[in-house]
């Protein structure tokens, strides 16, 4: 086991890079995901979408194996996640950069520090070179010259950049996104799309995306997923979705109030507690 | 037999809180290795909780010796015994009122100050992070407040013990107006530097020890709301002033 949670993870072009089958989470009585199954392609962008509280970020979570699921499988490059012990999943995660919904920075840190957190905890690079590459990846993201400033100086679209580049400095195999365009201004929305692109060409990853911002989503990714009532109500290139005839799929990428998808949560009594 | 007895639920979770408390310490414990960067952050904690405590602590300290002089000499001068102030006031302070009062102070200021700090680390996704990059919070975030609150709190009871004599003989010779040659004699020979100081010391590194404990565990262990955090914090104070309590009466009764 040890051997599969190596942090080398080999390229097999063939094979997807990730594949899930029949998985199944709970949260104490309420099943979030009920066998789902899907592949990614290695080298792409593929965006989870669906309404708030479907389980897209818990799909993340999953591969990333911060949650274990109650059935079904999760391969990473041929690893099953879902069995790693703690030190094979900080081993396999150290091929995977995440950027949180928040950016979620260290405060008491620098830009600098942080995004030199992980090289100083998992390399033994001189100090020279460590600079160099921690210099190297805040230019990537457009903000050279702020690496002596402290996180709550920084504007919500900077620390996400600054998170962006943190998470990539390790130049990891998959990367995932949690809500990456949530609450940014439309040029920042756009400066971290590009990021997004450049980064998985430029270095060869494979990219998930958590993401509510359809228009975006069209110009971004390779394939999407959407997540609806437990299950994958629809999937497809961006193309394929704006084309379907699929009621769930047009309610979702055309924002109507009618359709299978419902807006109110689906808890017993909801209906009742307005009578009484 | 579990579902009849209803209050076995209630004495169990305390149980198991103070078991998965102690598994905690073992985790951080089974992490301490001579690493660099463990003694930086370490050196860093013990200066934002140690030394940053220290005015609080100096200024009690001034002010506890001073009242327990003034007491002392009211109660020992109904029995001509004045003179006998320091060897009073130095027992009490070493072995007991130093260590325990000392304690306290760093729970309500050091204590409270870790756990929000953690909670607040926790609620905005911090911990997450490292998790997620493959760093392990409980060895990068938890150990390093935990040594440095067992390193701070028996020098910050040297610093409240010192203080306590000094204004104890501020008020004894320069208020009340006895001898300073009886009350530094009947220090140096009453006082023991073995059994009343250095137990002293003994209790406040438990005490220490009890205090970062319940403080890194409650930050890391808080829900990520701000209630949560909040909750937590008050559970810090709360449950490390009777800790330390009960554990003074344990240790005065069969080791010091």
């Amino acid at each position: 086991m040890t051997e599969h949670a190596s942090n080398t993870i080999q390229a097999d072009h063939q094979a997807p890079i990730i594949s899930v089958k029949d998985l199944v989470f709970r949260r104490g009585r309420r099943t979030i995901l009920d066998g789902i199954s899907f592949d990614v392609r290695r080298g792409s962008i593929v965006a989870f979408m669906g309404p708030s509280g479907a389980g897209k970020t818990t799909v993340l979570q999953l591969i990333s194996g911060q949650l274990r699921p109650d059935e079904g499988s999760i391969q990473v490059n041929g690893q099953e996640v879902s069995r790693m012990s703690q030190g094979e999943l900080y081993r396999f995660r150290r091929n995977i950069g995440v950027l949180l919904q928040n950016g979620a920075l260290f405060t008491d840190l620098t830009v600098f520090e942080n995004i030199a957190t992980p090289l100083r905890e998992h390399t033994n690079l001189p100090e020279a070179l460590l600079r160099r590459l921690v210099m190297t990846k805040l230019n990537a993201v457009g903000l050279g010259g702020t690496e002596e400033l402290m996180p709550h100086e920084l504007s919500g679209g900077m620390a996400r950049r600054v998170a962006l580049a943190r998470a990539v400095v390790l130049d990891p195999a998959i990367m995932m996104y949690d809500e990456p365009m949530t609450g940014l201004d439309p040029i920042a929305v756009s400066t971290v799309r590009h990021l997004m692109r450049e980064t998985n060409d430029a270095l060869g990853m494979t990219s998930l995306v958590v993401t509510h911002n359809v228009v975006q989503m069209t110009k971004l990714v390779d394939y999407c997923y959407i997540i609806a009532g437990a299950k994958i109500a629809g999937q497809g290139t961006p193309a394929e979705l704006a084309a379907s005839n699929d009621t769930g799929v047009d309610q979702f990428i055309n924002g109507k109030v009618e359709g299978p998808i419902p807006f109110h949560y689906q808890g017993a009594g909801a209906a009742w507690s307005l009578l009484g | 037999m579990a579902n009849g007895n209803p209050t076995l639920p209630a004495l169990l979770g305390p149980v198991q809180s103070a078991g998965q408390c102690l598994l905690f310490l073992l985790r951080m414990l089974a992490g301490i290795r001579p690493r660099l960067d463990l003694i930086q952050s370490t050196l860093q904690q013990t200066y934002l909780i140690g030394a940053r405590s220290l005015v609080i602590i100096m200024i009690c300290g001034f002010f506890v010796g001073m009242v327990l002089s003034l007491q002392a000499i009211n109660a020992l001068e109904q029995f001509g015994a004045s003179d006998q102030v320091s060897l009073l006031v130095g027992k009490s302070l070493f072995r007991e009122l130093g260590p325990v009062l000392t304690a306290l102070l760093f729970a309500g200021r050091a204590g409270t100050s870790i756990t929000a700090e953690i909670g607040l680390m926790r609620a905005t996704s911090q911990i997450d992070a490292m998790q997620l990059m493959a760093i392990d919070p409980v060895q990068r975030v938890a150990l390093p407040r935990f040594l440095a609150g067992l390193i701070s709190v028996p020098l910050l009871t040297a610093m409240f013990n010192a203080l306590a004599i000094l204004g104890s003989v501020i008020f004894a010779v320069g208020v009340a107006g006895l001898d300073g040659g009886i009350f530094w004699t009947k220090l140096q020979t009453g006082v023991y530097f073995g059994k009343d100081f250095i137990g002293g010391v003994w209790k406040s590194l438990v005490f220490g020890g009890i205090v970062s404990l319940i403080a890194v565990y409650f930050g890391y262990t808080s829900k990520p709301t701000g209630a949560g955090v909040g909750t937590a914090t008050t559970n810090t104070v709360v449950l490390s002033s009777v800790l330390i309590l009960i554990f003074d009466f344990i240790l005065t009764s069969f080791f010091v």
